[in-house]
Protein backbone atom coordinates (compact mmCIF):
# COMPACT_ATOMS: atom_id res chain seq x y z
CA UNK A 1 0.00 0.00 0.00
CA UNK A 2 1.13 3.28 -0.97
CA UNK A 3 0.86 6.39 1.77
CA UNK A 4 0.89 9.91 1.62
CA UNK A 5 1.51 12.09 4.19
CA UNK A 6 -0.05 15.22 5.44
CA UNK A 7 1.45 18.05 7.56
CA UNK A 8 0.43 21.18 9.05
CA UNK A 9 2.38 23.66 11.59
CA UNK A 10 1.83 25.79 14.19
CA UNK A 11 4.37 27.89 15.18
CA UNK A 12 4.90 30.19 17.76
CA UNK A 13 7.27 33.31 17.52
CA UNK A 14 8.31 34.98 20.33
CA UNK A 15 7.95 39.13 19.44
CA UNK A 16 10.72 40.83 19.99
CA UNK A 17 9.03 43.58 21.66
CA UNK A 18 10.92 45.42 25.32
CA UNK A 19 7.54 44.52 27.17
CA UNK A 20 5.25 42.48 27.51
CA UNK A 21 1.84 41.75 25.59
CA UNK A 22 -0.60 43.20 28.02
CA UNK A 23 1.57 44.82 30.98
CA UNK A 24 5.03 46.91 31.70
CA UNK A 25 6.75 44.39 32.80
CA UNK A 26 10.19 43.23 30.74
CA UNK A 27 10.27 40.25 28.27
CA UNK A 28 14.47 40.07 28.81
CA UNK A 29 15.30 36.19 28.72
CA UNK A 30 17.04 34.82 31.56
CA UNK A 31 16.21 37.18 34.84
CA UNK A 32 15.62 35.98 38.03
CA UNK A 33 12.75 33.73 38.38
CA UNK A 34 9.34 36.13 39.15
CA UNK A 35 11.18 39.54 39.17
CA UNK A 36 9.72 40.56 35.94
CA UNK A 37 6.38 39.04 36.47
CA UNK A 38 3.89 42.29 37.61
CA UNK A 39 0.85 42.35 39.05
CA UNK A 40 -0.92 41.94 35.79
CA UNK A 41 0.89 38.65 34.72
CA UNK A 42 0.40 37.33 37.88
CA UNK A 43 -3.31 37.46 37.44
CA UNK A 44 -4.22 39.72 40.60
CA UNK A 45 -7.48 40.69 41.31
CA UNK A 46 -8.45 44.23 40.02
CA UNK A 47 -6.00 44.53 37.35
CA UNK A 48 -6.86 45.40 33.62
CA UNK A 49 -4.51 44.35 30.38
CA UNK A 50 -3.49 47.31 28.14
CA UNK A 51 -2.17 45.99 24.66
CA UNK A 52 1.03 46.49 23.30
CA UNK A 53 1.33 48.83 20.20
CA UNK A 54 4.70 47.38 18.95
CA UNK A 55 2.76 43.69 19.13
CA UNK A 56 0.21 45.02 16.60
CA UNK A 57 2.88 46.50 14.57
CA UNK A 58 4.77 43.41 13.99
CA UNK A 59 1.78 41.02 13.43
CA UNK A 60 0.45 44.07 10.70
CA UNK A 61 4.52 43.35 9.55
CA UNK A 62 4.17 39.42 9.50
CA UNK A 63 0.61 40.05 7.49
CA UNK A 64 1.99 42.10 5.08
CA UNK A 65 5.27 40.31 4.25
CA UNK A 66 3.15 37.30 3.79
CA UNK A 67 0.50 38.83 1.85
CA UNK A 68 -2.20 37.88 3.94
CA UNK A 69 -5.42 40.04 4.64
CA UNK A 70 -4.72 42.44 8.25
CA UNK A 71 -7.62 42.55 9.69
CA UNK A 72 -9.35 45.76 10.22
CA UNK A 73 -11.16 44.68 13.03
CA UNK A 74 -9.78 41.57 15.59
CA UNK A 75 -10.90 40.22 19.33
CA UNK A 76 -9.04 38.95 21.95
CA UNK A 77 -10.74 35.89 23.83
CA UNK A 78 -9.68 33.98 26.90
CA UNK A 79 -9.44 30.16 26.42
CA UNK A 80 -9.74 28.62 29.68
CA UNK A 81 -8.03 26.27 31.84
CA UNK A 82 -6.26 25.22 34.99
CA UNK A 83 -2.58 25.10 35.22
CA UNK A 84 -0.19 26.59 37.76
CA UNK A 85 1.57 27.94 35.25
CA UNK A 86 -1.45 30.23 34.08
CA UNK A 87 -2.33 32.34 36.99
CA UNK A 88 -5.30 33.57 36.15
CA UNK A 89 -7.05 30.55 35.19
CA UNK A 90 -6.93 31.55 31.21
CA UNK A 91 -4.87 32.78 28.37
CA UNK A 92 -5.77 35.78 25.87
CA UNK A 93 -5.79 34.80 22.80
CA UNK A 94 -7.94 35.53 19.30
CA UNK A 95 -10.25 32.93 18.43
CA UNK A 96 -12.79 33.27 15.43
CA UNK A 97 -11.46 36.81 14.63
CA UNK A 98 -7.70 36.78 14.23
CA UNK A 99 -5.65 39.92 13.26
CA UNK A 100 -4.13 38.11 10.12
CA UNK A 101 -5.93 35.47 7.80
CA UNK A 102 -5.05 33.96 4.31
CA UNK A 103 -1.45 34.47 3.30
CA UNK A 104 1.39 32.36 1.43
CA UNK A 105 4.67 31.43 1.99
CA UNK A 106 6.85 30.08 -0.79
CA UNK A 107 9.21 27.28 -0.29
CA UNK A 108 12.13 25.80 -2.52
CA UNK A 109 12.89 22.06 -2.37
CA UNK A 110 15.26 20.36 -4.89
CA UNK A 111 14.97 23.39 -7.31
CA UNK A 112 11.06 22.94 -7.12
CA UNK A 113 8.83 25.77 -6.08
CA UNK A 114 5.81 25.85 -4.03
CA UNK A 115 3.31 27.97 -2.11
CA UNK A 116 2.39 26.66 1.21
CA UNK A 117 -0.65 28.41 2.69
CA UNK A 118 -0.66 30.19 5.84
CA UNK A 119 -4.34 29.87 7.63
CA UNK A 120 -3.86 32.71 10.01
CA UNK A 121 -1.51 33.80 12.69
CA UNK A 122 -2.82 35.15 15.93
CA UNK A 123 -1.50 37.06 18.73
CA UNK A 124 -1.87 35.52 22.45
CA UNK A 125 0.24 35.33 25.69
CA UNK A 126 2.38 33.22 27.20
CA UNK A 127 2.43 30.70 30.09
CA UNK A 128 5.04 31.12 32.84
CA UNK A 129 7.23 28.03 33.22
CA UNK A 130 7.10 24.82 35.91
CA UNK A 131 10.20 23.46 37.51
CA UNK A 132 9.30 19.81 38.62
CA UNK A 133 12.62 18.80 40.26
CA UNK A 134 14.28 19.64 43.28
CA UNK A 135 11.67 21.11 45.35
CA UNK A 136 10.60 17.82 47.70
CA UNK A 137 7.81 16.26 45.25
CA UNK A 138 6.34 20.25 44.56
CA UNK A 139 6.12 22.68 41.52
CA UNK A 140 8.68 25.90 41.00
CA UNK A 141 6.48 28.31 39.42
CA UNK A 142 8.47 30.79 37.68
CA UNK A 143 6.26 33.66 35.83
CA UNK A 144 8.45 36.08 34.31
CA UNK A 145 7.58 34.78 30.91
CA UNK A 146 3.75 35.04 31.56
CA UNK A 147 2.52 37.59 29.07
CA UNK A 148 5.36 37.59 26.90
CA UNK A 149 3.97 38.32 23.09
CA UNK A 150 3.47 35.46 21.18
CA UNK A 151 2.28 34.98 16.93
CA UNK A 152 0.69 31.68 16.65
CA UNK A 153 1.31 31.08 12.87
CA UNK A 154 -0.27 28.35 11.46
CA UNK A 155 -0.10 26.43 8.15
CA UNK A 156 -2.27 24.70 5.74
CA UNK A 157 -1.63 21.07 5.94
CA UNK A 158 -0.07 21.54 2.71
CA UNK A 159 3.24 19.75 3.12
CA UNK A 160 3.69 16.23 2.26
CA UNK A 161 7.12 15.04 3.90
CA UNK A 162 9.22 15.82 7.19
CA UNK A 163 11.49 17.62 4.44
CA UNK A 164 9.04 19.54 3.26
CA UNK A 165 7.82 20.62 6.77
CA UNK A 166 11.79 21.80 7.84
CA UNK A 167 11.96 23.92 4.59
CA UNK A 168 9.03 25.64 5.43
CA UNK A 169 9.84 26.19 9.35
CA UNK A 170 13.11 27.38 7.96
CA UNK A 171 11.78 29.88 5.66
CA UNK A 172 9.51 31.09 8.12
CA UNK A 173 12.50 31.52 10.75
CA UNK A 174 14.48 33.45 8.06
CA UNK A 175 11.65 35.86 7.69
CA UNK A 176 11.06 36.61 11.16
CA UNK A 177 14.14 37.01 11.59
CA UNK A 178 14.79 39.50 8.09
CA UNK A 179 11.05 41.15 9.85
CA UNK A 180 13.39 41.69 12.92
CA UNK A 181 9.87 40.69 14.75
CA UNK A 182 11.28 37.63 16.35
CA UNK A 183 14.84 36.54 17.46
CA UNK A 184 14.70 33.31 16.30
CA UNK A 185 16.48 31.32 19.37
CA UNK A 186 15.04 28.32 19.50
CA UNK A 187 17.12 27.26 22.40
CA UNK A 188 15.59 29.76 24.67
CA UNK A 189 12.43 28.99 23.22
CA UNK A 190 11.47 32.17 21.26
CA UNK A 191 10.68 29.77 17.92
CA UNK A 192 8.62 26.78 18.70
CA UNK A 193 6.79 24.31 16.34
CA UNK A 194 4.33 22.02 16.62
CA UNK A 195 3.39 19.73 14.05
CA UNK A 196 -0.05 18.09 12.92
CA UNK A 197 0.83 14.89 11.33
CA UNK A 198 -1.44 12.30 9.50
CA UNK A 199 -1.33 9.75 6.66
CA UNK A 200 -3.83 9.01 4.14
CA UNK A 201 -3.71 6.10 1.26
CA UNK A 202 -2.62 7.92 -2.06
CA UNK A 203 -5.70 8.92 -3.92
CA UNK A 204 -8.08 9.11 -1.27
CA UNK A 205 -9.53 12.97 -0.57
CA UNK A 206 -10.02 12.84 3.20
CA UNK A 207 -7.59 13.89 5.45
CA UNK A 208 -6.42 10.67 8.03
CA UNK A 209 -6.96 11.03 11.42
CA UNK A 210 -4.07 13.48 12.88
CA UNK A 211 -1.65 13.72 16.07
CA UNK A 212 -0.59 16.69 17.30
CA UNK A 213 3.14 16.52 17.99
CA UNK A 214 4.48 18.85 20.74
CA UNK A 215 7.70 19.68 22.71
CA UNK A 216 9.54 20.61 18.93
CA UNK A 217 12.59 22.36 20.28
CA UNK A 218 15.25 22.65 17.23
CA UNK A 219 14.87 21.74 13.43
CA UNK A 220 16.26 18.66 13.58
CA UNK A 221 13.71 17.32 16.36
CA UNK A 222 11.07 18.27 14.15
CA UNK A 223 11.98 16.62 11.22
CA UNK A 224 12.71 13.53 13.26
CA UNK A 225 9.41 13.19 15.64
CA UNK A 226 7.53 13.49 12.42
CA UNK A 227 9.39 10.83 10.52
CA UNK A 228 9.03 8.81 13.50
CA UNK A 229 5.36 9.61 13.98
CA UNK A 230 4.82 9.35 10.00
CA UNK A 231 6.17 5.26 10.39
CA UNK A 232 3.75 4.81 13.76
CA UNK A 233 1.03 5.69 11.72
CA UNK A 234 1.78 3.49 8.66
CA UNK A 235 2.67 0.95 10.52
CA UNK A 236 -0.52 0.60 12.96
CA UNK A 237 -3.08 1.14 10.00
CA UNK A 238 -1.08 -1.19 8.06
CA UNK A 239 -1.51 -3.71 10.93
CA UNK A 240 -5.44 -3.01 10.42
CA UNK A 241 -5.05 -0.24 13.52
CA UNK A 242 -6.49 3.39 13.86
CA UNK A 243 -5.01 6.53 14.42
CA UNK A 244 -6.11 8.32 17.63
CA UNK A 245 -6.47 12.03 17.52
CA UNK A 246 -4.05 12.82 20.42
CA UNK A 247 -1.55 14.84 21.59
CA UNK A 248 1.82 13.08 21.46
CA UNK A 249 5.14 14.59 23.41
CA UNK A 250 8.31 14.31 21.08
CA UNK A 251 11.37 12.48 23.41
CA UNK A 252 14.37 13.50 21.95
CA UNK A 253 16.93 10.91 24.07
CA UNK A 254 14.37 8.12 23.12
CA UNK A 255 13.49 9.45 19.62
CA UNK A 256 9.90 8.55 19.68
CA UNK A 257 6.53 10.32 20.59
CA UNK A 258 4.13 8.94 23.36
CA UNK A 259 0.76 10.14 23.94
CA UNK A 260 0.47 13.09 26.53
CA UNK A 261 -1.62 11.65 29.51
CA UNK A 262 -4.93 12.07 28.09
CA UNK A 263 -7.40 14.31 29.68
CA UNK A 264 -11.03 14.32 28.12
CA UNK A 265 -11.76 17.47 28.70
CA UNK A 266 -8.16 19.42 27.82
CA UNK A 267 -9.76 20.30 24.51
CA UNK A 268 -12.86 22.22 26.07
CA UNK A 269 -11.19 25.51 26.23
CA UNK A 270 -14.73 27.38 26.69
CA UNK A 271 -13.52 30.38 24.50
CA UNK A 272 -15.27 33.74 24.57
CA UNK A 273 -14.38 37.49 23.94
CA UNK A 274 -12.47 38.70 26.81
CA UNK A 275 -14.13 41.73 28.16
CA UNK A 276 -11.38 43.46 29.62
CA UNK A 277 -10.59 44.36 26.17
CA UNK A 278 -11.86 46.32 23.28
CA UNK A 279 -12.02 44.92 19.63
CA UNK A 280 -8.71 45.70 17.99
CA UNK A 281 -9.24 48.25 15.17
CA UNK A 282 -6.54 48.53 12.47
CA UNK A 283 -7.06 51.78 10.10
CA UNK A 284 -5.47 51.62 6.78
CA UNK A 285 -3.23 54.47 7.87
CA UNK A 286 -1.41 52.44 10.49
CA UNK A 287 -1.13 49.34 7.87
CA UNK A 288 0.83 51.91 5.83
CA UNK A 289 2.67 52.91 8.11
CA UNK A 290 3.69 49.90 9.06
CA UNK A 291 4.11 48.98 5.39
CA UNK A 292 6.71 51.84 4.99
CA UNK A 293 9.00 49.88 7.26
CA UNK A 294 9.18 46.50 5.55
CA UNK A 295 12.42 45.49 4.15
CA UNK A 296 13.86 44.07 1.58
CA UNK A 297 12.37 40.57 1.61
CA UNK A 298 14.17 37.38 1.21
CA UNK A 299 12.53 36.44 -2.07
CA UNK A 300 12.91 40.01 -3.28
CA UNK A 301 16.77 39.69 -2.23
CA UNK A 302 17.37 36.58 -3.88
CA UNK A 303 15.59 37.99 -7.09
CA UNK A 304 18.05 40.70 -6.55
CA UNK A 305 21.16 38.80 -6.13
CA UNK A 306 20.73 36.67 -9.42
CA UNK A 307 20.39 39.13 -11.49
CA UNK A 308 22.53 42.13 -10.03
CA UNK A 309 25.18 39.62 -9.20
CA UNK A 310 24.85 36.80 -12.13
CA UNK A 311 25.00 34.18 -8.73
CA UNK A 312 23.02 31.17 -9.30
CA UNK A 313 19.77 30.41 -7.60
CA UNK A 314 21.50 28.58 -5.39
CA UNK A 315 24.09 30.88 -4.02
CA UNK A 316 21.62 33.39 -3.70
CA UNK A 317 19.24 31.65 -1.77
CA UNK A 318 22.22 30.18 0.57
CA UNK A 319 23.13 33.82 0.65
CA UNK A 320 19.90 35.74 1.45
CA UNK A 321 19.03 32.85 4.18
CA UNK A 322 20.26 35.72 6.91
CA UNK A 323 19.51 39.16 6.91
CA UNK A 324 23.24 39.21 8.41
CA UNK A 325 25.14 36.91 6.11
CA UNK A 326 23.18 38.84 2.87
CA UNK A 327 24.31 42.13 4.42
CA UNK A 328 28.26 40.33 4.58
CA UNK A 329 28.33 39.45 1.61
CA UNK A 330 27.47 42.78 -0.48
CA UNK A 331 29.81 44.64 1.98
CA UNK A 332 31.97 42.37 0.76
CA UNK A 333 31.53 42.75 -3.23
CA UNK A 334 31.39 46.69 -2.50
CA UNK A 335 35.14 46.21 -0.76
CA UNK A 336 36.39 43.98 -2.90
CA UNK A 337 35.57 45.67 -6.30
CA UNK A 338 35.90 42.15 -7.34
CA UNK A 339 33.78 38.98 -9.19
CA UNK A 340 30.29 39.06 -7.10
CA UNK A 341 30.88 34.84 -7.95
CA UNK A 342 34.72 35.10 -6.07
CA UNK A 343 33.10 37.00 -3.29
CA UNK A 344 30.14 34.01 -3.08
CA UNK A 345 32.64 31.64 -2.98
CA UNK A 346 34.61 32.85 -0.61
CA UNK A 347 31.80 33.63 2.08
CA UNK A 348 30.05 30.53 1.12
CA UNK A 349 32.81 28.21 1.49
CA UNK A 350 35.76 29.22 3.91
CA UNK A 351 34.33 31.81 5.67
CA UNK A 352 31.00 29.54 6.19
CA UNK A 353 33.39 26.61 6.93
CA UNK A 354 35.32 27.99 9.49
CA UNK A 355 32.18 29.54 11.11
CA UNK A 356 30.44 26.48 11.34
CA UNK A 357 33.82 24.92 12.58
CA UNK A 358 33.74 27.24 15.38
CA UNK A 359 29.61 26.95 15.74
CA UNK A 360 29.73 31.25 14.96
CA UNK A 361 26.71 33.07 13.27
CA UNK A 362 28.21 35.41 10.82
CA UNK A 363 27.55 38.36 13.21
CA UNK A 364 30.69 37.26 15.58
CA UNK A 365 32.78 36.34 12.83
CA UNK A 366 36.61 37.42 13.40
CA UNK A 367 36.91 38.27 9.94
CA UNK A 368 34.72 41.09 8.91
CA UNK A 369 33.62 41.65 5.35
CA UNK A 370 36.03 44.76 4.91
CA UNK A 371 38.54 42.53 6.06
CA UNK A 372 37.39 39.75 3.48
CA UNK A 373 36.96 42.62 0.75
CA UNK A 374 40.34 44.21 1.37
CA UNK A 375 41.88 40.43 0.64
CA UNK A 376 39.75 39.20 -2.35
CA UNK A 377 40.53 42.59 -3.37
CA UNK A 378 44.84 41.61 -3.40
CA UNK A 379 43.36 37.89 -5.67
CA UNK A 380 41.62 40.29 -8.14
CA UNK A 381 44.35 43.01 -8.43
CA UNK A 382 47.01 39.75 -8.74
CA UNK A 383 48.99 40.87 -5.21
CA UNK A 384 48.16 37.14 -3.70
CA UNK A 385 47.32 33.90 -5.61
CA UNK A 386 44.26 31.98 -4.43
CA UNK A 387 46.23 29.41 -3.12
CA UNK A 388 47.73 31.96 -0.35
CA UNK A 389 45.07 33.87 0.06
CA UNK A 390 43.74 30.46 2.26
CA UNK A 391 46.55 31.44 4.50
CA UNK A 392 46.30 34.87 4.47
CA UNK A 393 42.19 34.39 5.55
CA UNK A 394 43.52 32.04 8.51
CA UNK A 395 45.79 34.35 9.90
CA UNK A 396 43.01 37.27 9.57
CA UNK A 397 40.90 34.71 11.00
CA UNK A 398 43.86 34.64 14.08
CA UNK A 399 43.23 38.33 14.34
CA UNK A 400 46.75 39.26 12.94
CA UNK A 401 45.38 42.28 11.06
CA UNK A 402 43.88 42.84 7.38
CA UNK A 403 45.11 41.53 4.60
CA UNK A 404 47.88 43.71 3.48
CA UNK A 405 49.28 43.83 7.19
CA UNK A 406 49.39 39.98 6.71
CA UNK A 407 50.72 39.77 3.38
CA UNK A 408 53.68 42.67 3.93
CA UNK A 409 54.78 41.04 7.23
CA UNK A 410 54.80 37.41 5.97
CA UNK A 411 56.32 38.30 2.54
CA UNK A 412 53.62 36.63 0.64
CA UNK A 413 52.97 38.61 -2.55
CA UNK A 414 52.98 36.95 -5.39
CA UNK A 415 55.73 37.09 -7.98
CA UNK A 416 54.34 38.31 -11.72
CA UNK A 417 58.34 39.91 -12.90
CA UNK A 418 58.15 37.03 -16.04
CA UNK A 419 62.18 37.35 -16.00
CA UNK A 420 61.73 36.34 -12.44
CA UNK A 421 59.32 32.97 -13.13
CA UNK A 422 61.72 32.28 -16.60
CA UNK A 423 64.91 31.90 -13.68
CA UNK A 424 62.79 29.52 -11.47
CA UNK A 425 61.81 27.51 -14.97
CA UNK A 426 65.25 27.40 -15.95
CA UNK A 427 66.61 26.17 -12.86
CA UNK A 428 63.67 23.26 -12.79
CA UNK A 429 64.32 22.33 -16.31
CA UNK A 430 67.81 21.82 -15.62
CA UNK A 431 67.32 19.80 -12.06
CA UNK A 432 64.79 17.44 -13.78
CA UNK A 433 66.36 16.63 -17.51
CA UNK A 434 64.87 12.76 -17.37
CA UNK A 435 61.19 14.52 -17.05
CA UNK A 436 62.40 16.93 -19.54
CA UNK A 437 63.36 14.62 -21.67
CA UNK A 438 60.01 12.41 -21.28
CA UNK A 439 57.99 15.46 -21.95
CA UNK A 440 59.30 16.63 -24.73
CA UNK A 441 58.99 12.75 -26.05
CA UNK A 442 55.37 12.97 -25.80
CA UNK A 443 54.03 12.26 -22.03
CA UNK A 444 52.25 15.47 -21.96
CA UNK A 445 50.55 14.87 -18.46
CA UNK A 446 54.33 16.09 -16.87
CA UNK A 447 53.44 19.41 -17.42
CA UNK A 448 51.44 19.05 -14.01
CA UNK A 449 54.15 18.01 -12.47
CA UNK A 450 56.56 20.88 -13.81
CA UNK A 451 54.06 23.37 -12.45
CA UNK A 452 54.15 21.62 -9.39
CA UNK A 453 58.05 22.29 -9.15
CA UNK A 454 58.03 25.50 -10.28
CA UNK A 455 55.38 26.46 -7.79
CA UNK A 456 57.30 24.99 -4.67
CA UNK A 457 60.41 26.56 -5.83
CA UNK A 458 59.03 30.29 -6.40
CA UNK A 459 57.33 29.70 -2.21
CA UNK A 460 53.90 29.65 -4.02
CA UNK A 461 54.39 32.63 -4.61
CA UNK A 462 54.94 32.39 -8.59
CA UNK A 463 51.70 33.97 -10.55
CA UNK A 464 49.95 30.44 -11.90
CA UNK A 465 48.57 32.12 -15.06
CA UNK A 466 52.13 33.37 -15.93
CA UNK A 467 53.53 29.78 -14.98
CA UNK A 468 51.35 28.05 -17.11
CA UNK A 469 51.86 30.40 -20.21
CA UNK A 470 55.94 30.35 -19.62
CA UNK A 471 56.12 26.51 -19.35
CA UNK A 472 54.51 25.63 -22.46
CA UNK A 473 56.56 28.44 -24.30
CA UNK A 474 59.72 26.66 -22.35
CA UNK A 475 59.15 23.20 -22.45
CA UNK A 476 58.01 23.23 -26.07
CA UNK A 477 61.63 23.81 -26.58
CA UNK B 1 -32.65 22.18 26.33
CA UNK B 2 -32.38 20.53 29.93
CA UNK B 3 -29.16 19.82 30.86
CA UNK B 4 -28.50 16.31 32.90
CA UNK B 5 -26.73 15.35 36.14
CA UNK B 6 -23.32 14.94 34.45
CA UNK B 7 -23.15 17.54 32.47
CA UNK B 8 -23.18 19.75 35.29
CA UNK B 9 -20.64 17.67 36.92
CA UNK B 10 -18.68 17.95 33.87
CA UNK B 11 -19.10 21.89 33.89
CA UNK B 12 -18.19 22.27 37.94
CA UNK B 13 -15.57 19.92 36.98
CA UNK B 14 -14.01 22.20 34.13
CA UNK B 15 -15.01 25.70 36.42
CA UNK B 16 -12.47 23.48 39.34
CA UNK B 17 -15.89 24.31 41.51
CA UNK B 18 -16.69 21.40 44.22
CA UNK B 19 -20.87 21.07 44.04
CA UNK B 20 -22.22 19.36 47.31
CA UNK B 21 -24.84 16.24 46.51
CA UNK B 22 -27.69 18.06 47.18
CA UNK B 23 -26.90 21.26 45.53
CA UNK B 24 -26.53 19.14 42.14
CA UNK B 25 -30.73 19.67 41.68
CA UNK B 26 -30.84 23.18 42.12
CA UNK B 27 -27.86 23.98 39.66
CA UNK B 28 -28.96 21.83 37.11
CA UNK B 29 -32.60 23.42 37.08
CA UNK B 30 -30.74 26.86 37.30
CA UNK B 31 -28.49 26.23 34.39
CA UNK B 32 -31.18 24.52 32.09
CA UNK B 33 -33.18 27.66 32.43
CA UNK B 34 -30.38 30.34 31.82
CA UNK B 35 -29.79 27.87 28.31
CA UNK B 36 -33.60 28.20 27.76
CA UNK B 37 -33.37 32.30 27.51
CA UNK B 38 -30.33 31.47 25.21
CA UNK B 39 -32.59 28.56 22.84
CA UNK B 40 -35.03 31.27 22.40
CA UNK B 41 -32.79 34.36 21.52
CA UNK B 42 -31.03 31.60 18.84
CA UNK B 43 -34.08 31.61 17.24
CA UNK B 44 -34.26 35.43 16.21
CA UNK B 45 -32.94 35.90 12.85
CA UNK B 46 -29.28 37.43 12.99
CA UNK B 47 -28.30 37.05 9.40
CA UNK B 48 -25.81 39.90 8.31
CA UNK B 49 -25.48 40.93 11.96
CA UNK B 50 -22.13 41.38 13.09
CA UNK B 51 -21.70 39.76 16.25
CA UNK B 52 -20.91 42.02 19.51
CA UNK B 53 -17.31 41.60 20.78
CA UNK B 54 -17.93 44.02 23.84
CA UNK B 55 -20.89 46.08 24.95
CA UNK B 56 -18.95 49.25 24.70
CA UNK B 57 -18.91 50.66 21.87
CA UNK B 58 -15.36 51.68 21.74
CA UNK B 59 -12.35 50.59 20.28
CA UNK B 60 -8.66 48.88 22.00
CA UNK B 61 -6.50 52.06 22.99
CA UNK B 62 -2.34 51.11 22.71
CA UNK B 63 0.02 51.34 25.17
CA UNK B 64 3.89 52.09 24.36
CA UNK B 65 6.67 48.99 24.34
CA UNK B 66 8.08 50.57 27.53
CA UNK B 67 9.62 49.06 30.75
CA UNK B 68 7.25 50.43 33.36
CA UNK B 69 7.17 47.59 35.51
CA UNK B 70 10.19 47.08 38.55
CA UNK B 71 10.67 43.88 40.65
CA UNK B 72 8.37 43.78 43.36
CA UNK B 73 8.82 40.07 43.85
CA UNK B 74 8.79 40.32 47.72
CA UNK B 75 6.14 41.82 48.11
CA UNK B 76 3.81 39.65 46.05
CA UNK B 77 5.35 36.93 47.56
CA UNK B 78 4.50 37.74 50.95
CA UNK B 79 0.92 36.22 49.86
CA UNK B 80 2.51 33.22 48.53
CA UNK B 81 1.57 30.02 50.69
CA UNK B 82 5.17 28.91 50.07
CA UNK B 83 8.01 30.23 48.37
CA UNK B 84 11.73 29.01 47.20
CA UNK B 85 14.51 30.78 45.56
CA UNK B 86 12.50 33.13 44.16
CA UNK B 87 9.76 30.31 42.74
CA UNK B 88 6.04 30.01 44.20
CA UNK B 89 5.71 26.58 45.29
CA UNK B 90 2.45 24.25 44.09
CA UNK B 91 1.59 20.84 44.37
CA UNK B 92 3.19 18.84 41.78
CA UNK B 93 1.33 19.14 39.01
CA UNK B 94 2.88 15.89 36.80
CA UNK B 95 3.56 12.45 37.72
Amino acid sequence: MSWEVVIGLEVHAQLATNSKIFSGASTAYGASPNTQACAVDLGLPGVLPVLNEAVVQMACKFGLAVGATVAPRSVFARKNYFYPDLPKGYQISQYELPIVKQGTLKIEMDGQEKVIGITRAHLEEDAGKSLHEDFQGLTGIDLNRAGTPLLEIVSEPDMRSAKEAIVYMKKLHSLVRYLEICDGNMQEGSFRCDANVSVRQVGQKEFGTRAELKNLNSFRFVERAINYEIERQIDLLERGGQVVQETRLYDADKNETRPMRSKEEAHDYRYFPDPDLLPLIIEPAFLEQVQKTLPELPDAKKQRFMQQYGLSGYDAGVLTSTRELADYFEETVKESSSDAKLCANWVMVELAGLLNKHNLEIPASPVTAKQMGGMLRRITDNTISGKLAKDVFEAMWNGEGDADTIIEKRGLKQVTDTGAIEKVIDEVMVNNPKQLADYRSGKEKLFGFFVGQVMKVSGGKANPGQVNELLKKKLGG
Amino acid sequence: MSLHREDVEKIAHLARISLSEQDIPLYTRNLSNILALVEQMNRVDTTGITPMAHPLDATARLRPDVVTETNQREWFQQIAPQVEAGLYLVPKVIE
